[in-house]
């Protein structure tokens, strides 16, 4: 299965990180890269289990994901940069 | 014997780790109240330092709480500052001769990439493995010797709610090698492959230091499917802050009237021990009367400081900002801004450095700007004179109906407050994207120190209010209420006759459109240094007011005869958005680095408050006759 982004999962969803782009590509020139260079120090490195345990209703923006031991808040617009393949698809 | 003695410079250590891992914990312990804390030059960054002596040879150290950070690359201020004080670039600061990296041992994935950014610098360090008590029994492995081995620093363990770790640390510290003082390092930030890279070797070292994670509690984790699920979190967020408004009521009721008794009961003593005359005046009416009104708020303000302290310890803030990110993000502002507004409930001051956590500087001013429409402890003495004189005490259906007054207030200021937000991030502030990216640290309980030592913070800060701006306040208005004095003959109180009288007289002029009388439009006077001395000086106002001898008389029953029900209603509706505070401005001046926000902060307050007490009086007037 290709990786998906993140930022389209669903609460439940779980799987690993494929890769970190850099959001110079999805958040623009402004953001200078700041998001994707701490989303991988805070440990989104490929190989990593993910799930997203939670989302805010209406919209499920943000939402939560439980990356190895540790629980994030991002916004979908964050989670755009992350890659990931979805276990059981 | 000649020579320059032995160094006598306590040694300089650095605390140094990412938000959440229990650093502020391990601080408390080592210094205990030995604890400074004031700013970093020139911004602020709140700067606690502490010193205490070493366990064996009684050597002496000056710590330093760095802020918590997750990189070298700064993504706020707070990193920003911890970097440059680790690479000695810091005006004003010398870099730490050592320092301790603490780290959750129970989420060392996250934490162990610092250690190993840190270690490149080359500052001599020690690893404090902070470790819960119950992490072993959750199925935690670790080889902490060979942890040691492969990175090469000091590794010890600190149990969370145990001293003695501290002992093991401080014998290590000691055994560290001095290095010769280093040129200032040249640092630069990693690329993206050199993240992963050091990502992968914090992999590798913790599979060969045979680590195994503690599973997450799974009680906790059912907790949070709670806590942060759609529906049921915003209504227990929005429950638990109820909770605290009415326990900020009904809990203090019992502490308040015992200092306002012990207060009352000094000021009888000195009355009736003095000399009638001038100084018997400044004393009771002036000092006790004027500090003792304030006082007597004491117990309301620690018990909203340690519901605030409770949530922070205990993990819950961050999921707040989450649950909440939606709801600011509607009026433009981040999530990350509810926590320095939640501050801002006690006191704008601390919310407004609080601020400095948000990356984006619009969104910064955005917030800034606000803070001072949350209800900050400053306003509650106020509201609660006029709430005990006004709102009668009884219960509608399972709530008190003064707590439930209290909550409109509150909810009317942050109902104003998401107004204003939203006005000003479509015009002055607009801003372009700032992501949210927020860790949600494992619940813990909150630990008893480090409650009790940031109450005792709070309540020196209190204090020192009391004690030196609001008291000389208190004396400069005893001053002008007393002087010049009754002409012989004078039929009215003295006071009318004073400075105060003729000052209260003209803004009367000002404020008669909304209902106030020249004893309250005098005491927003000294009110403009502090919002709570405007009680204080309506208690000088009106116990020099009194003729006879009934200056024990409280403020209470003398409101409630002297005013409307529209009067007070109007007062309250007024200090909702209350832009009297000078030391609000005087922060937003520093913080901004401009007039620009602190002018323009006091001129839409004061046009809201007035506003908003003139609909008030005018509604309520129309209603009540």
């Amino acid at each position: 299965m290709p990786p998906v982004s993140l930022s389209t999962l669903r609460k439940g969803a779980r799987g690993t990180v494929a890769d970190v782009r850099d959001d110079a590509q999805t958040l623009g020139d402004e953001a200078q890269s700041t998001v994707s260079r701490r989303l991988l120090e805070l440990g989104f490195i490929p190989g990593e289990a993910f799930e997203v345990i939670a989302e805010i209703w209406p919209g499920g923006d943000p939402m939560a994901v439980r990356l190895g031991n540790t629980l994030f808040a991002l916004r979908r617009r964050e989670a755009g940069a992350v890659l990931v393949s979805v276990e059981g698809g | 014997m000649s020579g320059p003695a032995p160094a006598l410079d306590a040694m300089r250590l650095a605390l140094v780790g990412v938000p959440n891992c229990g650093k502020t914990a391990l601080f408390n312990r080592l210094t205990g109240s030995r604890q400074k804390v004031a700013n970093y030059a020139g911004v602020t960054v709140e700067r606690k330092e502490g010193a205490f002596a070493g366990p064996t040879r009684g050597e002496r150290y000056r710590l330093l709480d760095l802020p918590g950070a997750y990189s070298l690359t700064p993504t706020t201020l707070d990193e920003a500052i911890t970097r440059d004080c680790l690479l000695g670039r810091l005006a004003g600061e010398s870099a730490p001769e050592r320092v301790i990296c603490v780290v959750d041992a129970t989420n060392l994935r996250l934490n162990l990439r610092l250690v190993l950014e840190l270690r490149d610098l080359g500052v001599p360090m020690i690893v404090a493995l902070n470790m819960s008590d119950l992490a072993h029994s959750r199925g935690f492995g670790l080889d902490r010797e060979r942890l040691e081995r492969e990175l090469g620093v000091p590794v010890v363990e600190t149990v969370a709610i145990r001293d003695g770790g501290e002992r093991a640390l401080l014998e290590r510290l000691e055994g560290l090698p001095t290095l010769a003082p280093r040129p200032p390092t040249e640092w630069r930030e990693s690329s993206f492959e050199q993240i992963q890279q050091t990502q992968r070797e914090v992999r590798r070292i913790l599979h060969a230091a045979g680590y195994r994670e503690p599973a997450r509690n799974r009680a906790l984790q059912r907790v949070d499917g709670l806590v942060m699920h759609p529906i049921a979190g915003p209504v227990i967020l929005a429950a638990l802050l109820f909770f605290v408004f009415q326990a900020v009521f009904s809990w203090a009721a019992v502490p308040m009237e015992l200092v306002d008794a012990g207060v009352n009961w000094l000021g009888a003593q000195l009355h009736a021990a003095l000399p009638p005359g001038l100084l018997n005046s400044l004393l009771v009416d002036g000092v006790i009367a004027g500090a003792g009104s304030v006082l007597v708020f004491l117990p309301q303000i620690m018990i909203l400081f340690f519901f605030i302290l409770v949530l922070e310890d205990s993990g819950y803030l961050p999921r707040a900002a989450y649950l909440l990110d939606r709801m600011m993000g509607s009026v433009g502002l981040s999530g990350r801004a509810f926590i320095p507004l939640l501050s801002s409930f006690a006191c704008a001051v601390p919310g407004i450095m609080a601020t400095r956590t948000i990356p984006n500087v619009r969104d910064r001013l955005a917030t800034i700007m606000i803070a001072p429409l949350m209800t900050c402890s400053a306003r509650l003495p106020v509201y609660a004179l006029i709430i005990a004189a006004f709102i009668p005490r009884q219960r509608v259906g399972a709530f008190n109906l003064q707590g439930l007054v209290l909550f409109t207030l509150y909810v009317a200021g942050i109902v104003s407050a998401m107004a204003v937000a939203y006005a000003l991030k479509r015009t002055a502030l607009r801003s372009t994207y700032h992501p949210l990216l927020l860790e949600l640290p494992e619940y813990r309980w909150p630990d008893p120190r480090n409650l009790m030592l940031g109450l005792w913070e709070r309540l020196k800060i209190f204090l020192q209010r009391v004690g030196t701006i609001i008291l000389a306040l208190m004396i400069v208005l005893w001053f002008l209420s007393s002087f010049p004095a009754a002409p012989d003959g004078a039929t009215g109180p003295a006071i009318q006759y004073s400075f105060a009288g003729s000052i209260g007289r003209a803004l009367e002029h000002v404020f008669a459109p909304i209902g106030f009388n020249w004893q309250i439009s005098l005491a927003l006077v000294p009110g403009l240094a502090a919002r709570e001395v405007a009680v204080g000086a309506l208690g000088t106002v009106y116990s020099l007011s009194a003729t006879g001898d009934d200056v024990a008389a409280t403020l209470v029953p003398m409101i409630a005869g002297t005013w409307s029900l529209a009067t007070a209603l109007s007062l309250l509706a007024w200090y909702v958005f209350a832009p009297q505070c000078l030391s609000t401005l005087v922060v937003v001046k520093r913080e901004t680095n401009s007039w620009r926000y602190p002018l323009l902060m006091a001129g839409y307050l004061f046009a809201l408050a007035y506003i908003a007490a003139f609909i008030t009086y005018r509604v309520a007037s129309a209603v009540l006759s």
